[in-house]
């Protein structure tokens, strides 16, 4: 089995937000949460670069380790996941992510946060797959259910997939690591695969 | 066609030169510039700003400020400290704290009223400072057994009721430990207030410390209302009750007074306080209930022994008996 990763190719990403509005629709996020997001770092300054951030996916997620009730799984594609019967909202993931990808429905209503939704590399939930439940419900603000499931059916992630400048891939994580590096060696320069020393504890061509 | 050749061939060099000149200022300006352009040579480098920040943050288009902060790999840091760090500080301090107490019994035993009841009472605690002590120990044991919950539970309970029935337990026990954080904080603020003019360290702390008080040692130091011991829990529960109930409400209030850097600071100390206070709390109940001899009335009914009075607070009893607060005699109980 693969092991699916993400990479931000920042020298390419030309900060057009089309990942966030793709995962946003693709899902029917509600508001206040972005599962996926850009960010431009020195921004207007000489040198500035955008990278879209998502959860990574990580190897040996710090997330699943400190969840007080256990909620989190990886699966054999190396997605982590979680499920949202189980989890209390407490907020211990979110103080663990060194990516900021768990996100509440309700921030700060006294500690009633809700369930937590990130990310889930287009990869649904522990339901059955490409179910009505594993999609959820968006009622009441609520926001039960984990999105689509693409990759049941044989895609991968939207944002990744209709990236523009192909800037953001996702895939096999050799596969891309692959691409990025002959990228790097044509171009000769790279600012880095911004986290995945962090999440993967890998470096490519840097 | 010779003579012809000669005026062309000058008038050749001529422009040859105009033209050699005219390239060569260009060429010249030209070698300044670097020879091919390098668009990364003034862009920010993922590693270079991890070296030099804690966390990398930027601008996004989104209202949500939130999401600005790129990578904080500090998350790592708290994750090590949650899931090794606080549990060899919990499992030291409660379980370290347990077998002293278990081990002090077995060799001391329950402290006597060494002169037996004197069938005289006097009042210790009012109602209302036992209405406030018993609010905040009942929240304190909720709040103690909610919150070890999230350091322990999931390796102590998940395995005897099931990942369901555990999420679904742990769920209530984090209502629990919000909203009853509310009682228990208002209960510190009070007994702060009530106990506070008894409670500031004086001299007769110090004998009472040098001769082991009257749990350790054989002597019964003189005390007043409170003796050291009593006063280093007052204290512990003030300050200690006081930093878990801002950093509780830190976490339970995210963002509105802190980030997420500070909100990892703030579960450590959380986290910490917790763990010591349930520890000392074991003591305290201890020396309350089985660890010494009518101790547990002062909380109980509120009235104490006479006796019991004379051996552990004889300083508060002298000033009580002047005032005419002993019951059952006219006599003035000080020797
Ligand atoms: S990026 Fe965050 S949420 Fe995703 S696996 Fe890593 S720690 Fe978990
Ligand atoms: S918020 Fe939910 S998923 Fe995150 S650590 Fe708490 S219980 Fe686990």
């Amino acid at each position: 089995m693969a092991r699916m990763k993400f990479l931000c190719d920042a020298d390419r990403c030309i900060e057009c937000n089309a990942c966030v509005t793709a995962c946003k629709n693709e899902h029917d996020v509600p508001w206040g949460i972005n599962r996926r997001r850009v960010v431009t770092i020195n921004d207007g300054k000489p040198g500035e670069r955008s990278v879209s951030m998502a959860c990574m996916h990580c190897t040996d997620a710090p997330c699943a380790a400190v969840c007080p009730v256990n909620c989190f799984y990886t699966t054999a594609d190396g997605v982590v996941l979680h499920s949202k019967d189980l989890c209390i909202g407490c907020g211990y993931c979110f103080y663990a992510c060194p990516f900021g990808a768990p996100q509440y429905p309700r921030v700060g209503n006294f500690g009633s946060r809700g369930k937590m939704d990130k990310c889930t590399y287009c990869a649904g939930g522990p339901e059955a797959d490409i179910t009505a439940v594993e999609y959820g419900s968006r009622e009441n603000g609520q926001f039960i259910g984990y999105g689509s499931n693409r990759l049941a059916e044989g895609k991968l992630p939207l944002c990744a997939e209709m990236c523009s400048t192909k800037s953001l891939l996702a895939g096999d994580g050799e596969i891309i690591a692959q691409i990025y590096k002959e990228r790097v060696v044509q171009r000769g320069y790279t600012s880095g695969a911004w986290g995945w020393k962090t999440a993967y504890r890998e470096t490519i061509a840097s | 066609m010779a003579r012809m050749r000669t005026p062309l061939r000058f008038l050749m060099a001529v422009l040859a030169f105009c033209v050699t000149a005219a390239l060569t200022v260009p060429a010249t300006a030209q070698q300044k510039q670097p020879e091919s352009v390098n668009p990364q040579a003034q862009s920010v480098k993922e590693q270079q700003l991890l070296q030099e920040l804690q966390k990398i943050q930027g601008r996004t288009s989104l209202p949500d400020s939130r999401s600005s902060v790129l990578e904080q790999p500090a998350g790592r840091d708290w994750r090590q400290f949650h899931q090794v760090t606080l549990r060899w500080i919990g499992a030291i301090a409660i379980l370290g704290m347990l077998s002293v107490l278990v081990l002090f019994y077995l060799i001391r035993g329950m402290v006597k009223i060494e002169a037996g009841r004197s069938g005289r009472t006097l009042v210790r605690f009012n109602a209302f400072e036992r209405f406030v002590h018993w609010m905040t120990a009942s929240c304190f044991i909720v709040l103690a057994l909610s919150g070890a919950n999230i350091t322990f539970g999931k390796e102590l309970l998940t395995p005897l009721i099931g990942p369901e029935a555990f999420a679904g337990w742990s769920q209530w026990a984090k209502y629990a430990h919000n909203y009853l954080s509310f009682p228990f904080t208002l209960g510190v603020v009070l007994m702060f207030l009530m106990w506070v003019a008894w409670n500031i360290p004086s001299g007769v702390d110090a004998r009472w410390i040098r001769e082991g008080g009257g749990i350790v040692g054989e002597n019964h130091p003189p005390a007043r209302r409170f003796n050291a011991g009593q006063k280093a829990i007052y204290w512990v529960v003030v300050l200690g009750g006081g930093a878990a109930a801002i950093t509780g409400y830190l976490l339970m209030f995210p963002f509105y007074v802190t980030d997420v850097t500070g909100m990892q600071t703030a579960q450590m100390v959380h986290g910490i306080v917790g763990m010591l206070f349930i520890a000392i709390m074991l003591a305290h109940i201890y020396i309350g209930t089985i660890g010494m001899q009518g101790a547990f009335e002062a909380m109980g009914t509120g009235e104490v022994d006479v006796n019991w009075a004379r051996q552990h607070h004889s300083l508060w009893l002298e000033k009580e008996a002047e005032k005419g607060h002993v019951k059952g005699s006219s006599v003035a109980p000080a020797e």
